[in-house]
């Protein structure tokens, strides 16, 4: 494609942009689905097993358990960073995202022992999830309190 | 045959949900960490107004497993301990409801740390 | 050194008696397979930490490249050079064995260049060997700049893949026999056009590249048609195309000539994307083929322009763009 205006530093980033190639994002988002509805089909499997022998909701934790333990497994044995190259969201967005969120880190900084490597890295990507999430559960459950919900 | 259903819908729901990822992750860019915090944020507020649990009844693993439900799990546990035991209780609840998947990940995480060895990705 | 005008400087006597390179696995799978002189099977190169390994690398491109150009250890008079680590480890760890001085560099991907044009002064000033060295590793980058190699990410299209590889170069202020010779340099200076985007380097560097390119072009009155080929470090294909339009805007037209390190160092179903990216692409293509064709006489005149995007994790986090350089060396035979 040929340019047809002058490039300056003023529109150098709406050029680039022009210029960038773009991602399939069909392609990404097919993916990303399908991914997603496998993994959380699997979990719905655990669910329905366990709930043999619990309730259904120490069932649906127990799940999570279980998809969070294989996650950890898969991203030990380099598995799920291959399946992440493709599926984008379709493998973070499950509870087996923020497992291999917290796993990775810990595998890659291990050379930095088991105190400052595994222990201070290991929330280097999930932490912010941890500190977020029971930062806002206590806000709206103090707020529930307040007015009563 | 509703134990089927509960399939169809735990994979559409769940799909749907990381499609709606993907679209953002598609326009705006934003890494991992970022799309992680924001569905569960979106989970969260949305058991806020008491939604999300009718997600989960309705579509089992496709909304209890995305991180919004995580998100809804800590909301729900801290708002239920929080009638039963005031403000004590919305500071013990969400994590307690949580326990369980965050402490198999840190106990896996380090597992897999001793056992494994990162590895040079080849694509 | 005889003279200089505006930042465009001129040898007279700097002569490149000798390369040598280490290659990562993935390199010699790609387009230049067989040119290294060390081709490694594992990038762990039988070390236990990446970092590691990468300072092997080093200390073995080092070595080779003395032992390679015949000389002894206490031949050479400087060791510089540098990698993409904080603080620049693996350059200053395996100086530790060279009784040379030791001069460490950074310029991010740009610093293989860098440590030519400097090696370049200082052999015109009565050094007799230097040693100029640059190399990255992909999996100790990816740790500093990026993600842990396990966690499960979709890579952006604009996205480069770090090479891992050193390559190594000894300079000399005088040859017996006929070899290529650096004979004029620009030193380049910083440029950002505000790109944000920390995949999107090729784009960050381009118009540093075009700024270093035209500021040689003006000071030497040199024209495109003068060389057979002009190598850019590692703008990768997006950052190539971007140099284009910016130069053809500049009135200067290098379509024919220009190359890119990064972007021919792998094939297109290694799926790095943009191509190469690191301090190791215009070390590694230089010394390894680049060198090799002026030898041979099938290139008289190159241009050989380092890149390199000089931002930080942190400064990134701080929502700062992406400041660029470029430092431009010529290379004649």
């Amino acid at each position: 494609m040929e340019k047809t205006y002058e490039i300056t530093k003023d529109n150098y980033k709406s050029y680039v942009f022009e210029k960038m190639p773009k991602s399939s994002h069909w392609k990404n988002m097919i993916w990303a689905f399908i991914v997603g509805g496998v993994i959380c089909t699997i979990g719905q499997a655990f669910i329905e097993l366990y709930k043999l022998w619990f309730s259904v909701e120490d069932a649906s934790v127990l799940a999570s358990g279980t998809m969070v333990l294989i996650a950890a497994i898969f991203t030990g044995l380099g598995i799920y960073d291959n399946i992440g190259r493709f599926a984008g969201a379709g493998s973070t967005i499950p509870i087996t995202g923020f497992s291999n969120a917290v796993v990775s880190p810990a595998l890659e900084f291990r050379s930095e022992g088991y105190i400052y490597g595994v222990g201070a890295k290991m929330f280097l990507v999930a932490g912010p999830v941890i500190v977020n999430g029971v930062t806002i559960s206590v806000i709206i459950a103090l707020l529930t309190l307040l007015f009563g919900g | 045959m509703e134990t089927f259903w509960m399939f169809v819908k735990a994979f559409l729901i769940g799909g749907g949900i990381c499609l709606i990822g993907q679209i953002i992750i598609n326009f705006t860019h934003l890494t991992n960490g970022k799309i992680l915090v924001l569905f569960l944020i979106a989970g969260a507020v949305l058991e806020g107004f008491g939604l999300y649990s009718k997600l989960i009844e309705f579509a089992g693993a496709g909304a209890s497993i995305p991180i919004s439900g995580f998100g809804c799990a800590l909301v729900k546990g801290a708002v239920k301990s929080a009638h039963q035991e005031g403000v004590y209780g919305a500071l013990k609840g969400g994590l307690a409801a949580c326990a369980t998947g965050i402490s198999v990940a840190i106990v896996a995480g380090y597992l897999v740390a001793v056992l494994f060895r990162p590895r040079t990705k080849k694509k | 050194m005889g003279y200089y005008k505006n930042r465009t400087l001129t040898f007279d006597n700097s002569y490149i008696i000798e390369g040598y390179t280490v290659a990562g696995p993935k390199e010699n799978d790609g387009r230049y397979k067989g040119f290294f002189d060390l081709a490694l099977n594992d990038d762990m190169f039988g070390q236990n930490t990446f970092e590691r390994a990468e300072r092997k690398m080093f200390e073995h491109a080092i070595d080779g490249v003395i032992g390679k150009a015949n000389l002894e250890n206490g031949d050479v008079d400087a060791v510089l050079g540098g990698d993409l680590l904080n603080q620049n480890v693996s350059m200053s760890f395996s100086a530790r064995n060279q009784h040379a001085g030791f001069l460490g560099l950074y310029n991010a991907c740009a610093t293989y260049a860098e440590s030519l044009i400097v090696g370049s002064c200082l052999v015109s000033n009565g050094y007799e060997n230097v040693v100029c060295v640059a190399g990255s590793h992909f999996s100790t980058a990816e740790r500093q700049y990026r993600y842990p190699l396990e966690l499960g990410v979709l890579r952006s299209p604009v996205t480069q893949w770090t090479a891992t590889g050193v390559g190594a170069t000894v300079l000399s202020n005088q040859s017996a026999v006929s070899v290529p010779k650096i004979t004029r340099a620009t030193i380049g200076r910083v440029v950002d056009y505000g790109i944000m985007d920390v995949n999107n380097m090729g784009a960050a560097m381009a118009p540093s590249a075009c700024d270093t390119l035209v500021t040689f072009f003006r000071d030497t009155n040199a024209c495109p048609e003068d060389y057979d080929v002009i190598y850019t470090g590692d703008l990768g294909k997006l950052g190539s195309d971007i140099l284009l339009d910016l130069a053809r805007q500049e009135g200067c037209d290098i379509s024919s000539k220009q190359h890119d390190c990064g972007a021919s160092l792998y094939w297109d179903e290694q799926q790095t994307y943009q191509g190469g990216s690191g301090a190791a692409c215009s070390a590694l293509v230089f010394n390894s083929v680049l060198l090799g064709r002026l030898r041979r006489g099938e290139y008289k005149k190159i241009l050989l322009l380092g890149t390199g995007a000089l931002m930080s994790p942190t400064t990134s986090f701080q929502g700062d763009s992406i400041p660029a350089i470029t430092h431009l060396v010529e290379v004649c035979i």
